[in-house]
C-alpha cells in the first residue's frame, strides 16, 4: 500500500505543476462555479490517482504507460487548410469545428449557415461570452468521483465544442468536431471537453474525430463529452479514433436522455496505441431508446478497450449494444458491457451483442458482460462470440476467382458492415466506411507478420 | 488435347484415403456424370477440382487445359475456367450478391488481361442471366445467399456459372433438395450453357437430374474408385438396380 501511495504522489506531482499553472490563466478563471468545478475535480484526481488493473473496471487495461509519463500541455500549432482537407468527410455537414492540439482554430472551422436556434461554438468562446449558458449542464453529468480520467479532464477543462439545439429544431447534416494533434518535442496532453445540449423534440448528429498530423510523438487525448438529450429528442453521436500508434486516447461519452428520447452512440476505433472508449448512457426518462454501436480494428500492439455502462433509470426503456471487433497481430481488444437496471426501471429491454474475429494467434479479446438488475420485470440478454474468418466462406469466394487477400478483405468488410449499417447519417456512414476500407487496404498490403512499426508507417502513407 | 485429364488420383482427408486412384478424361463439349452412393468420394473429387486445400492429393495428377491443376490455388483454377456449383452454397452476410458476382467476374477478366466491367456494363449481362434462371432481382439486393431457400441457393450457383462462363463446370449434387419446378429451371440454365467449348461434370446420387441434363458419359464411383463407365443408359440401369450390383469387383477403368 505504502509503495503505491509514493508512486501515486510522484505521478500527481507533474500534474500539480501543470494544474497550478493552468488554474491561473484558464478561461473563466474568475467564475466561481467553474473554478470550484475544476478544483474539486483536481482534488478528486489527486485522491484517486490513475486506476490500476486491480480495479474491476480496469481489469483488462493497464494505464501505467500513461501514469508513468510526464505530459506537458500540448502547444499551439498552425495547420493549413490543405493539411486539413484530407480529414474532412465528403458530403454536406452542418458545421465543422477544428481543434489543433486541443485549441479551437477559428480560421479552419466553419460554423456559418446554421439553422435558427442552433449554437455551435468553441467551449472557450462560450465560457468567455456566455458562461451562464453552461453552468446548468457543464460537469453535471460526467462522473469525476468514479473515473479519474474524467476528473483530470474536468480539472483541465478549457476548450472543446459547445453545441446547443433549441426545442423542436432539426439539424439534418452532422456537426463535425475534428481534433488533430501535431508532432511535439515531448509527450503532450489535451483535454477536449464537449457539451452537447439538444432540447426537447430536437434532432442533431455530432461526430468527434481524433487524428494525428505529421510525425509521431507521444500524444494523450483525454476527452469527455456530455450529451444531454431532452424529451423526444433524436441525437446521434459518432466517435472516430484514428490517431497514430503512439497516441493514448481515453474518451468518455456521458449521455443523459429524457423521456421518449432516441439516442445513438457509434464508435470506430482504428488508431491509437492505448485506447479506452467509455460510453455511459443514462436512460433517465420513460420510453427512451438507446443504441450503442461500435467497431474496433486492432493491429500491431494496439490495445482497444470499450467500456459500456448502460444505466436504465426509468421504466419502458430499451437499449441495444452491438460491438464488433477485428483483432490482428498482437493487438488486444476489450469489450466490457455493463447494464445496470435501477429498481424502478420496470419493463426494461436491454440487449447486448459482442462479436469478435481474431486474425492471428497472438491477438487477444476479453469480453465481459456485467448485468446488475434491481427491478423484477425486465428483459436483459447478452451474447459474445469469438471466431476466425470462416474457412468455408473464404473458399467459396476464392472458388469464384477472388484472390485470397481480396476475399479476406471482403469478409472483414462484411463483418464491419454490420456496424456501419446501423449508422443513420449518410455522411457519417460513408466517411466511416471509407476509413474502414482504407484501413483494411493497408492491412492487406502489410506483410502478415509485420511489426507494429511497419503498420504505423503504412498508416502514415495511407493518409 | 483433352480439357481435363485425371490420372491415378489419390486423395486423403484427415488421414483417410477417400479417392483411391481415379482416372478420368473429359473433352471440351462433353457432359460427364459421376454417380455413386453416399460416401463414395464424389464430393471430394468435386472439391479437389476446385482446389480446396483441406484435401490432400497424395498421388496422381490433374491436367486442366494443358496446365497442372494441382499447382493452382482455388482462385487461379477459377480464373483458368473451373467452376464448382456447391452442394451447400455458403451464406455470407454483408456481401451483396450483385457486388460479389461483379467482383468475381472482374477478378477473372483481370486475370485474362481483359478490361474490368463497371456497374453499367455489368447490369444488362446480369439481367439476361437472371431471366434465364427465372430469378427475382430483389434477391440480388440481399446479402450473398443469406436467407435464400435451398432452391434459390442452387439457382444462384447456376446464375454465377452463367455469368462467369467457365470451361469446366462441376455441379456437385445440384439436384439435391430441389422440387421438380426448381429442378427444371436449374436444368434449363445448365443446358443453355452447354456448348462445344465447355465441359460439364455432373455429380449426383440420383438419376433424376440426368433426365433433364442428359450426359454423354456416366461413371460410377464406389469407395474411391470408378467401377463402371458407360453411356447415359448406365444411369437408368443404376436407377433400376441400385448401387449394390456395381460393388462386385468387376471394375473397369474409366474411359481412356
Amino acid at each position: 500500500m505504502r509503495e503505491t501511495a509514493v508512486t501515486a504522489t510522484e505521478q500527481v506531482q507533474s500534474w500539480l505543476e501543470n494544474f497550478t499553472e493552468f488554474d491561473k490563466s484558464a478561461p473563466g478563471a474568475k467564475l466561481a462555479w467553474l473554478k470550484r468545478l475544476r478544483e474539486d475535480a483536481f482534488a478528486r484526481f489527486c485522491e484517486a490517482g490513475f486506476p490500476t488493473t486491480r480495479e474491476e473496471d480496469w481489469r483488462f487495461t493497464n494505464v501505467s504507460a500513461i501514469a508513468r509519463t510526464v505530459f506537458r500541455p500540448a502547444t499551439e500549432a498552425k495547420l493549413t487548410s490543405e493539411q486539413l482537407a484530407t480529414f474532412c468527410p465528403e458530403g454536406k455537414t452542418a458545421a465543422t469545428l477544428v481543434f489543433v492540439n486541443g485549441r479551437f482554430d477559428a480560421e479552419l472551422s466553419q460554423v456559418s449557415g446554421l439553422p435558427k436556434g442552433v449554437t455551435v461554438a468553441s467551449l472557450r468562446e462560450q465560457i468567455d461570452s456566455h458562461p451562464e449558458t453552461l453552468e446548468k449542464h457543464l460537469g453535471r453529468y460526467a462522473d469525476t468521483q468514479r473515473d479519474a480520467f474524467v476528473a483530470l479532464n474536468t480539472a483541465f477543462l478549457a476548450d472543446g465544442a459547445y453545441v446547443h439545439v433549441a426545442r423542436g429544431v432539426v439539424v439534418e447534416a452532422p456537426i463535425i468536431l475534428l481534433y488533430l494533434s501535431t508532432e511535439e518535442p515531448g509527450p503532450a496532453v489535451t483535454h477536449p471537453r464537449n457539451l452537447i445540449v439538444a432540447e426537447d423534440q430536437s434532432q442533431v448528429a455530432v461526430m468527434e474525430d481524433y487524428a494525428s498530423v505529421g510525425g509521431e510523438s507521444i500524444a494523450f487525448s483525454n476527452a469527455v463529452t456530455e450529451l444531454i438529450a431532452g424529451e423526444s429528442t433524436v441525437a446521434q453521436h459518432y466517435l472516430i479514433e484514428r490517431e497514430h500508434l503512439k497516441a493514448f486516447n481515453i474518451s468518455t461519452l456521458r449521455i443523459h436522455q429524457g423521456r421518449s428520447g432516441n439516442v445513438a452512440s457509434h464508435s470506430l476505433l482504428l488508431g491509437g496505441g492505448l485506447v479506452r472508449n467509455n460510453v455511459h448512457p443514462v436512460l433517465a426518462g420513460e420510453g427512451g431508446e438507446c443504441l450503442i454501436n461500435g467497431l474496433f480494428l486492432g493491429t500491431g500492439r494496439q490495445h482497444l478497450d470499450n467500456y459500456m455502462h448502460v444505466e436504465h433509470a426509468s421504466p419502458h426503456c430499451g437499449s441495444r449494444q452491438f460491438y464488433n471487433g477485428i483483432l490482428d497481430e498482437q493487438s488486444h481488444g476489450v469489450f466490457h458491457g455493463r447494464i445496470v437496471v435501477h429498481k424502478d426501471a420496470q419493463k426494461t429491454d436491454a440487449k447486448q451483442t459482442n462479436r469478435n474475429l481474431l486474425l492471428s494467434d497472438d491477438a487477444q479479446i476479453d469480453t465481459k458482460p456485467q448485468l446488475e438488475i434491481y427491478a423484477d420485470d425486465v428483459k436483459c440478454t447478452h451474447g459474445a462470440t469469438i471466431g476466425q474468418i470462416e474457412e468455408n466462406a473464404l473458399f467459396y469466394l476464392q472458388s469464384r476467382g477472388i484472390s485470397e487477400a481480396e476475399a479476406r478483405k471482403l469478409l472483414l468488410l462484411a463483418f464491419a458492415e454490420e456496424c456501419v449499417e446501423r449508422m443513420h447519417s449518410a455522411v457519417a456512414r460513408e466517411h466511416i466506411e471509407g476509413l474502414i476500407r482504407q484501413h483494411l487496404l493497408f492491412l492487406e498490403n502489410a506483410p502478415h507478420a509485420s511489426s507494429g512499426r511497419v503498420v504505423e508507417r503504412a498508416m502514415e502513407e495511407a493518409r | 488435347m483433352s480439357l481435363l485429364e485425371i490420372k491415378n488420383l489419390h486423395v486423403n482427408v484427415d488421414g483417410n484415403e477417400i479417392l483411391k486412384g481415379i482416372d478420368l478424361t473429359v473433352n471440351a463439349g462433353e457432359v460427364h456424370s459421376i454417380m455413386g452412393p453416399n460416401g463414395s468420394g464424389k464430393s471430394t473429387l468435386a472439391q479437389v477440382l476446385a482446389r480446396r486445400d483441406a484435401y490432400n492429393v497424395t498421388e496422381g495428377s490433374i491436367t486442366f487445359d494443358g496446365k497442372d491443376l494441382l499447382e493452382m490455388k482455388p482462385e487461379t483454377a477459377a480464373c483458368e475456367g473451373v467452376f464448382l456449383a456447391f452442394q451447400y452454397p455458403v451464406e455470407i452476410p454483408g456481401i451483396g450478391n450483385t457486388y460479389f458476382l461483379r467482383s468475381a467476374l472482374n477478378a477473372q477478366r483481370k486475370y485474362r488481361g481483359q478490361d474490368e466491367m463497371d456497374a453499367m456494363d455489368f447490369l444488362p449481362l446480369f439481367r439476361e442471366k437472371l431471366a434465364l434462371l427465372e430469378m427475382d432481382d430483389k434477391l440480388m439486393n440481399r446479402s450473398l445467399n443469406e436467407g435464400f431457400s435451398g432452391g434459390e441457393k442452387k439457382r444462384n450457383e447456376i446464375l454465377q456459372m452463367a455469368v462467369l462462363e467457365p470451361k469446366l463446370a462441376v455441379l456437385d449434387e445440384t439436384d439435391s433438395g430441389l422440387d421438380i419446378d426448381a429442378l427444371r429451371i436449374v436444368a434449363n440454365g445448365v443446358n443453355s450453357l452447354r456448348n462445344p467449348k465447355r465441359a460439364m461434370l455432373v455429380v449426383t446420387h440420383y438419376q433424376r437430374l440426368l433426365d433433364y441434363i442428359v450426359p454423354d458419359f456416366v461413371h460410377v464411383l464406389v469407395d474411391g474408385r470408378i467401377v463402371r463407365s458407360g453411356g447415359k443408359e448406365l444411369a437408368l440401369e443404376l436407377e433400376e438396380k441400385g448401387y449394390g450390383w456395381t460393388e462386385t469387383p468387376q471394375a473397369v477403368g474409366a474411359r481412356a
